[in-house]
């Protein structure tokens, strides 16, 4: 899948699944910048066919309704929501 | 920022002023939605909420189309719609702001209104004419067919329900 990275210090594996469209999904991705971690994010809407699908069905695992921006810290937390307050604290 | 961006913004503007609603007054934020519901229209042929994933077929985005089903039940529980382009008058004011919040659509696609299964709240055989709601923003229309713009929020024919 096409994920895009963006450099910055390694804080473990930082997934984020965006909408291209959506404005607090371009919140949290410009807060991760400003954290100045690194990180993956994919716009799920640009994506195609199985590609779509399959992200889809990854995020499905984490956040069954679906919702973007849905952030996904070293295989293990995941924040649904632009939670500033929670990001901050898990990314400590 | 493009200039029908500009041009959706006064008119979603004016629209909203007129019937009771505010959009977000932080102008940048807003512009990124407007942008938003541009590049759906573009993509899709409807404008479907910019922070929701969107099918592509107007029939299964119904609800989600903006002003979306969600808007109004949002305002009144949290001050703000799921993507924070309307917000109550206290936010319009800058006395509060506008906080992310959960999404309300259900997951299920039947569950969802175009699909749930509609039954009149009750027909009176003595109206004279069937009554139409807006499922959008609940406005009611005596007439024979539903508006083919709601007057209110400006939803189409295709999201009335039959309600009396
Ligand atoms: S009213 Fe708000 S949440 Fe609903 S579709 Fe429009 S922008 Fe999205």
């Amino acid at each position: 899948m096409k994920f895009e990275h963006v450099d910055g210090q390694d804080r473990g594996k930082i997934v984020l699944y965006a909408l291209s469209t959506c404005v607090w999904c371009k919140r949290t991705k410009q807060f991760l910048g400003n954290l100045g971690v690194g990180f993956d994010y994919v716009f799920v809407d640009l994506l195609q066919g199985a590609e779509k699908e399959s992200a889809m069905a990854e995020l499905d695992k984490w956040n069954p309704r679906r919702s973007f921006p849905t952030l996904v810290i070293n295989g293990e937390k995941c924040i649904i929501g632009f939670k500033e307050d929670e990001i901050k604290e898990a990314l400590r | 920022m493009s200039g029908d961006a500009e041009k959706l913004f006064s008119k979603l503007d004016a629209d909203a002023r007129k019937s009771g609603y505010f959009l977000n007054p932080d102008s940048a934020f807003t512009m990124e939605l407007v942008e938003g519901l541009l590049a759906n229209e573009k993509r899709y042929g409807h404008q479907a909420c910019p922070c929701r994933l969107a099918d592509g077929n107007r029939l299964e985005d119904l609800d989600i189309i903006c002003p979306c089903d969600y808007r109004d039940a949002d305002l009144d529980d949290f001050g703000a719609c799921y993507c924070a382009l309307y917000v109550s008058k206290e936010i319009a004011e800058g006395k509060a702001k506008a906080e992310p919040l959960p999404d309300r659509r259900p997951v299920g696609r039947n569950e969802r209104p175009q699909f749930r299964e509609k039954k009149p709240g009750r027909t009176d055989s003595e109206l004279s004419h069937p009554v139409w709601r807006c499922r959008v923003c609940g406005y009611l229309a005596a007439r024979d067919e539903p508006p083919g713009i709601c007057p209110i929020c400006k939803a189409t024919k295709d999201r009335f329900d039959r309600f009396m």
